[in-house]
């Protein structure tokens, strides 16, 4: 999270919503370390990245619909080993756990 | 305050600090911002929670780690209590300042390798004796320039150095490079590397034997010449040989290509 904090304080001085995904687990080969993050604003932007590009896009429709209300802060599984598991994999096989918040702390 | 401008203070300051968040459970979402001194900002719901989380927090900032551990909703830790309990899962990420590299010797190659190592997440230090080189208009990427002979450097500030940091020296003069790597190898640092020929550096040895550094162990420690065999030869090659090696020596794996080997890449 080091590498975000001038666009997360840049879009708090803005009076931006900020939703912020961190990887808090993985199993298997991953290609990013637990505390991996990205942060993606109320406006779509997105900075910073939690897998080698794999799963991105599916973290900012979680972050928007998170922002937005429509679903609770929690934990999102990417990957393909259980039943929670989304649609969407990492090439490398991994199982990736992500807790996505709001930044309202 | 917020908790999140607590948090974000430390880590611009370089000190030392961890979130703990509760990502399952009553008051998820909920962040404790916690130092090796204690918490400094926000609460995950009770006292009792609170003062666990932050017990074991401090344990893992000083390991340097970031893990998910389980409790009770008030902290409960001990796996007899959890049975038919709600678990609070939290989520405890540490902020250790960035690891330090210091490199001695002003030249082309130190600009390359400052650039290089700033990519990787390191506090760059550069350090010469001369004026007119160790000027910040020529490393504008270091962190730090310091005109200073490397035996104050060390004296002054090598206790700061550890497992995770690196010395470069790059200065191919011996007037240099034998206080660089007699002040290194009496720190904890995890890297020494040192620039220079294979001629170099077997003159190099008889000058570290005159000044009495002999020990084969302490004279391990050293990678000179610095550097992987890549076979590149410009300031930029170089700067990614060496940081390969510091990479390599980490993680203790030979660097041959992975298509030459098999086993977990990770």
């Amino acid at each position: 999270m080091r590498d975000l904090l001038d666009d997360i304080d840049r879009w708090r001085t803005a009076g931006k919503k900020i939703a912020l995904a961190r990887v808090v687990d993985i199993q298997g080969s991953g290609p990013r370390e637990a505390g991996a993050s990205m942060a993606v604003n109320e406006d779509g932007e997105v900075i910073g990245s939690v897998s080698g590009g794999c799963v991105e896009s599916a973290v900012v429709t979680e972050a928007l619909a998170i922002l937005a209300g429509e679903q609770p802060s929690r934990i999102v599984t990417f990957g393909y080993s259980d039943d929670e598991a989304f649609a969407v994999g990492l090439t490398c096989g991994g199982i990736i756990h992500l807790f996505i918040q709001p930044l309202e702390w | 305050m917020s908790a999140y401008d607590i948090f974000s203070a430390h880590v611009r300051d370089n000190s030392p600090v961890a979130l703990a968040t509760v990502i399952e459970g009553p008051n998820t979402g909920a962040i404790l911002v916690v130092t090796p001194q204690g918490v400094v900002g926000g609460t995950l719901g009770n006292e009792d929670i609170d003062r666990v989380v932050a017990r074991d927090t401090a344990g893992e900032l000083e390991a340097g780690r970031t893990i998910v551990r389980h409790y009770g909703p008030h902290g409960e830790s001990t796996p007899e209590d959890l049975i038919e309990t709600d678990t609070v899962r939290v989520f405890i990420e540490s902020f250790s300042p960035p690891p330090l590299m210091w490199i001695f010797g002003a030249v082309d190659f130190t600009a390359a390798l400052a650039r290089v190592a700033k990519v990787l997440g390191y506090h760059v230090t550069v350090c010469d004796a001369r004026e007119i080189f160790a000027t910040r208009r020529r490393f504008p990427m270091a962190d730090e320039v310091r005109v200073t002979w490397p035996t104050p450097m060390f004296t002054e500030r090598g206790e700061r150095l550890g497992p995770r940091d690196a010395v470069c020296i790059l200065t191919h003069d011996p007037k240099f490079d034998v206080p660089a790597i007699q002040g290194a190898l009496a720190t904890r640092v995890g890297y020494i590397g040192v620039m220079g020929s294979r001629k170099t550096h077997a003159k190099r040895l008889e000058r570290l034997a005159e000044v009495g550094v002999t020990n084969t162990a302490e004279l391990g420690r050293l990678h000179s010449p610095i550097g992987l065999d890549l076979g590149g030869r410009t300031p930029e090659e170089t700067a990614i040989s060496i940081v390969g090696e510091i990479i390599a020596a980490r993680t203790g794996r030979e660097a041959r290509s992975l298509g030459a080997t098999d086993g977990p890449i990770h």
